[in-house]
């Protein structure tokens, strides 16, 4: 390793609670294994689920003397989770809980996390270090446009960002005029919510005439699912700012796991509270560093709720060498899809980041869109809706028949497949949260 | 001479025109023309309102995605051969219609048409020397 490595913040002057983004990798290994050493005890004392499957293995707490010996724990997938609601994996006694949190599943029970105080603390402590990482500090205004409420992203964002000593506008979602209303008259100069809100915000914005490259704002920390470099630069372009993702899933802790620094250059992870590794998600074994798998994650020191091996589902992979940012915390690359995202479709294997590739290929289109599946005597068809937008729309059919052409044209050449195009209305594709539902499954199969 | 025309994405299913229709009607806004040109899955719902400022700020507000638009007012002439007129004085202008449609004249028995040209000055221009006469928007929204 070089060591021209340009420390863009020195220690001195982020928040103190960014040093730790500066560990020494001896010392940080260290301190990982003796919390997995303790998250693993707890578990195993208080999680009657993790202890049976540990059992099942002839393994005991103290089988973990290094850190490679966390690969023979068993995983927790997300169906552990719905199957022992509301409260079986819980490790804490009620009273020690202060916040529980509820994700909605689309299909039967929601899976409910719980945090103890320490546990806010620890949560509150990582997104300060997600914000300082993107260089914001106290002073900044920041708009929290995540939904507060059951989901961890309103809440999670906004404890983070008070720590921090920005001032935090806590708008949730929705509302689009008076979100930029606010950040116009506020002068907020940063803001968090999807990426998927925020476009339809640069829509609103440029409907309403307000000009989000004149306003103050500057940084945008956007996650809650996957999305795509070419998504970066449009919003970039769109309204000069900096775009950072962040990471996070509730089951972990929520917002937060993992974050951009301002070399964006994958996302660092808060590897002395999370544990990544890299697997085949078909075998379950381990992966090395640069290879694209399935991420698992560990928590070092959930107390209410920890998770061991958590099956994430997201595909990445883990970043060789050091950011030039000088922090020790290993990178993991963006997360583009999820394992359970791909759809095959007539036999061919489709993601919709590659829709949503496509349709930022053509100008004036933003990917708002929706996949469609749906069998038709036999075979598969795939229908892609994407709501006009004041960019695209034009008043004469000929004009929009051939923005239906042109998009036509760039799915069939990305995907390999022949699929079907239809221009909906504005606001008109079901969002959850702020988050787009990008397929909709009609396929019984 | 031009007039400012309201064009709004539709897609096409049933409701979808009432509903900017209704919105008006509860904004006092009226509709002097409405004319949906549609293809196969949507349709651009036009229409030429008596203001269309105000109607334009209600259709954004509820998420319509809205496109102003300057088109000309012809009336046809009444009498024998007066649509022919009209045309006439454009064939061989090289001045292209983009569209057009005709609703009736609120106060006689002949048509106006709408025209949008690509070139809204020159077909003013060439209509007027061909002593076609063009409607104000106050003319067409009395
Ligand atoms: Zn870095």
């Amino acid at each position: 390793m070089k060591m021209n490595a340009i420390l863009e913040t020195s220690a001195a002057d982020c928040h103190p609670a960014s040093v730790r983004d500066y560990t020494p990798l001896p010392e940080l290994r260290a301190l990982q294994l003796q919390r997995v050493q303790a998250v693993v005890a707890r578990a195993w004392d208080h999680v009657e689920l993790f202890r049976s499957r540990m059992d099942e293995r002839g393994l005991v707490p103290e089988d973990i003397h290094s850190l490679d010996d966390i690969a023979k724990l068993p995983f927790t997938v997300k169906s552990d989770l719905r199957d022992t609601y509301p409260f079986g994996l819980f490790a804490s006694p009620m009273k020690d809980v202060v916040r529980l949190h509820v994700s909605s599943g689309t299909t039967g029970k929601p899976i409910v996390v719980a945090y103890t105080s320490d546990d806010v603390s620890v949560w509150t402590s990582v997104i300060v270090r997600c914000l300082a990482g993107c260089g914001l500090h106290r002073g900044d205004i920041l708009q929290n446009a995540y939904g507060y409420g059951l989901f961890t992203g309103g809440l999670g964002a906004h404890y983070g960002a008070e720590a921090l000593g920005a001032t935090v506008v806590p708008t949730s979602g929705g509302n689009a005029d008076r979100q930029i209303m606010l950040l116009k008259d506020f002068g907020v100069t940063a803001i968090c919510c999807t990426p998927t809100y925020f476009l339809h915000l640069i829509d609103r914005a440029a409907e309403l005439g307000v000009d989000l490259k004149q306003l103050p704002l500057r940084a945008g920390v956007f996650g809650a699912e996957p999305w795509t470099e070419s998504m970066r630069r449009h919003i970039e372009n769109k309204s000069s700012i900096e775009a950072f993702d962040i990471y996070g899933l509730s089951e972990i802790i929520g917002p937060g796991v993992a974050c951009e620094c301002r070399r964006h250059q994958g996302l660092h992870i808060f590897e002395d509270h999370f544990y990544p590794e890299i697997i085949d998600p078909d075998t379950g074994e381990a992966l090395p560093e640069g290879t694209e798998g399935e991420l698992v994650l560990t928590t070092l020191s959930k107390h209410a709720m920890p998770m061991i091996r958590y099956r994430t589902r997201d595909i990445t992979m883990l970043l060789p060498d050091r950011c030039q940012c000088g922090r020790t915390l290993r990178r993991m690359g963006r997360i583009g899809r999820r394992s359970d995202d791909m759809l095959i479709i007539r036999g061919v294997n489709v993601f919709p980041s590659q829709v949503e590739s496509a349709l930022l290929q053509i100008e004036g289109t933003l990917p708002n869109y929706q996949i469609v599946l749906t069998r038709e005597q036999g075979l598969d068809q795939m229908e892609v809706r994407v709501e006009v937008t004041p960019h695209m729309f034009n008043d004469q059919i000929g004009a929009l028949q051939g923005l239906q052409a042109r998009i036509q044209s760039a799915l069939d050449h990305v995907l390999g497949i022949r699929v079907q195009v239809a221009l909906v209305e504005a606001y008109s594709l079901e969002r959850s949260q702020g988050k787009a539902k990008r397929v909709i499954d009609r396929r019984t199969s | 001479m031009k007039i400012n025309q309201i064009s709004l994405f539709a897609e096409n299913k049933p409701g979808h025109i009432s509903a900017p229709a209704r919105l008006l009607a509860q904004e006092g806004i009226d509709i002097r023309a409405l004319f949906l040109a549609d293809s196969q899955h949507f349709g651009i719902v036009r229409m030429i309102v008596s203001d269309w400022q105000k109607a334009a700020a209600v259709f954004e507000a509820h998420g319509f995605v809205v496109k102003v638009t300057e088109v000309l007012a012809v009336e046809v002439p009444d009498h024998p051969g007066g649509l022919a007129d009209v045309l006439g004085a454009l064939d061989g202008s090289g001045i292209n219609i983009e569209y057009m449609y005709a609703f009736p004249y609120p106060r006689g028995d002949q048509a106006i048409l709408i025209f949008r040209f690509a070139d809204p000055d020159a077909a003013i221009a060439q209509l007027q020397t061909a002593g076609i006469n063009l409607l104000a928007s106050d003319e067409l929204l009395k």
